[in-house]
């Protein structure tokens, strides 16, 4: 990156400074879940600071609405290797898996994590091949690995319980507002703030590799988009062109940021800026609204929102011949905000369904639209990086919550937070 | 809401914006580049705004928020004399400068409400330019639903909050 030019700040910590902090409640789940056991693991104790790995792994699985776990209440023994399991005694108590494990304290003060699965359907143990070593800080998320580990084993597809959320926190009544850029654990733990400002912070997107937001802040009075590391929290202003500069998206090499800007005659059309040149060139061309971009996961096409037509509708343009948009949305007089799906198949809107703001899915071969959450002003859909849930921000008692509902609609999750309201959650990649 | 609006009020809409074109031109790519350092954070979370002033006083000056209808960037016929009284105090003073601050209520997606606020704020910099303003004492920002001025999930509160706010500055 040819330094892009800026001078990079460090933010002033805010540690003690009270956010919103999330609790997640699985809401519905599948008809027939799979029943599980997750036994407590074996401990290193002091050295794993009282984290219940087995808990976590119990709570990630439930939260996917796959899985029902045992309660511990119920387990008259606790195995911690497989070949303690005696599986017709669990099996009678009306298991199909079991998931043993151990934490154990190795050189250099890290912990290992190592956990078997077993079939006690039929007795037989189905290997995690994999053993995670971690700082004692990293144990929440060497748990939220075996449940990814435990979860492609059985349903065979990979697991997003490792990932992050980042989310909007907003406190305080209009118009003294305070705004947080918060990024957490996907299960709302582990929250961090990394932003804080008195004027309105929006539209956080992550960087394919997990390690940048790029959000659109207020604080000098008009919007500017800035990408910030997550880690060290150094930021950069990457535009702050006259009027509107909003709606930042990656393409999925990372290289550049597909933006909604407006100039001086507001008239808001997508650019795509190239972060290492700074090179910036115009996608749309158009009187009416043009924005929210998002890219095929092969960077080919953007979808996005405009009201050319009339009303909002998203469609789509093809990015190396900048082609005549095609219109992608045809279900109601309201799509907007278009993500597309990591496999690039589905592509989920905020729907107007019936005097009700919700999130659709739509499949992009048949064109056909189907509405997945149930609330009056759900927003902001965002896919896990598996495809399997989609995160949405919604209103509960006017108050701003967030929820994960499963791309079939049938399970869901509200994360709650205790304070404030919290809305615009994006999804983060799978990491390394 | 569209029953709120009258005939009489989309012709004076009309009149308002006679000259102009329903929808913008298209505008170049913004060429201002301003993508230097960063403010501080000392600055960033500066509350008081400094460069905002009390402005004129008077029955229709002293009105600094234009209202709107659901969707619609039109300025109503109960708006007219006072962007008309801004309109004839600005074009008197010359190096007075205003901000316009356009805001939409809390339905639909937050980027596109950002684009409908700053339809509305335009409209009023259109109504304004065509009385005499000078384009170097506009500017304008879009808040879209981020900052609304009334708390709540009705029609109440909405309409309270599709607005632009005219902000006189120092």
């Amino acid at each position: 990156m040819k330094k892009l030019a800026l001078s990079l700040l460090v933010l002033a910590s805010f540690t003690g400074s009270a956010f919103a902090q999330l609790k997640l409640t699985i809401t519905s789940g599948v008809t027939d879940p799979i029943p599980i056991a997750v036994v407590p693991f074996a401990r290193a104790v002091p050295a794993d600071g009282g984290v219940d790995v087995a808990a976590i792994v119990q709570r990630d699985l439930e939260s996917s609405g796959r899985f029902k776990g045992m309660a511990r209440t119920d387990m008259i023994t606790t195995p911690t290797t497989a070949t303690d399991v005696e599986a017709a005694a669990w099996k009678q108590m009306r298991n199909d898996y079991v998931v043993v494990g151990r934490v154990t304290a190795v050189a250099g003060g890290q912990l290992a994590v190592e956990a078997d699965l077993v079939n006690v359907l039929n007795g037989q143990v189905l290997p995690l091949n994999r053993k995670w070593t971690v700082i004692p800080a990293n144990l929440r998320n060497a748990a939220h690995r075996v449940a990814d580990a435990v979860y492609e084993r059985i349903i065979g597809q990979r697991g997003a319980f490792a990932t992050r959320i980042a989310y909007v926190s907003v406190d305080g009544q209009p118009p003294k507002q305070r705004y947080q850029l918060i990024v957490a654990d996907a299960d709302g733990e582990n929250a961090h703030v990394i932003l804080e400002r008195d004027r309105p912070l929006m539209s956080p997107a992550w960087s394919p590799d997990g390690k940048l937001l790029a959000y659109v802040s207020f604080e000098s009075k008009s919007s500017a988009v800035y990408v910030q590391d997550v880690a060290s929290t150094q930021r950069s202003r990457v535009s702050a062109r006259a009027g509107i500069n909003g709606a930042p998206t990656w393409s999925p090499d990372g290289k550049k940021l597909a933006l909604t800007l407006g100039g001086s005659g507001g008239n808001l059309d997508i650019y795509l800026l190239d972060l290492a040149t700074q090179q910036l060139n115009r996608l749309t061309d158009d009187p009416g609204i043009d924005t929210e971009a998002s890219f095929s996961p092969d960077g080919a096409f953007i979808y996005f929102t405009s009201d050319r037509s009339g009303s909002p509708q998203v469609y789509r343009i093809a990015v190396a011949t900048r082609e005549r948009p095609k219109r992608v949305t045809f279900t109601g007089s309201y799509n907007a905000r278009p993500r597309v799906s990591p496999d690039g198949k589905q592509l989920a809107v905020l729907t107007l369904d019936g005097g009700a703001y919700r999130i659709g899915l739509q499949d992009l071969t048949s064109g056909a639209l189907a509405v997945l959450s149930k609330g009056q002003q759900d927003e902001s859909p965002s896919f896990a990086p598996n495809g399997a849930m989609v995160i949405l921000a919604g209103r509960e008692r006017g108050r701003g919550v967030l929820q994960t509902v499963s791309i079939d609609g049938q399970t869901s999750a509200r994360l709650n937070a205790d304070a404030g309201e919290v809305r615009e959650p994006v999804w983060g990649p799978f990491l390394p | 809401m569209k029953h709120f609006l009258s005939t009489a009020v989309v012709l004076a809409s009309l009149a308002m914006l006679a000259g102009c074109p329903s929808k913008p031109p298209p505008a170049p790519p913004p060429a201002a580049e301003n993508t230097g350092s960063t403010s501080g954070v000392a600055d960033a979370n500066a509350n008081v705004d400094e460069t905002d002033a009390a402005g004129p006083s008077g029955e229709l000056l002293s009105k600094r928020i234009i209202y709107f209808d659901f969707d619609k960037a039109e300025i109503r016929a109960d708006s007219q004399s006072v962007v008309a009284a801004h309109a004839a105090y600005l074009a008197k003073n010359p190096s007075q400068k205003v901000r316009l601050e356009g805001h939409a209520d809390e339905r639909g997606s937050r980027e596109y409400n950002i684009g409908l606020g700053e339809r509305r704020g335009q409209a009023v910099r259109r109504a304004l330019l065509l009385q005499g303003v000078a384009e170097l004492q506009l500017s304008t920002v879009s808040y879209g639903e981020e900052r609304p001025a009334a708390a709540g999930s009705d029609e109440q509160a909405y309409a309270l909050n599709r607005r632009v706010e005219i902000v006189y500055l120092k």
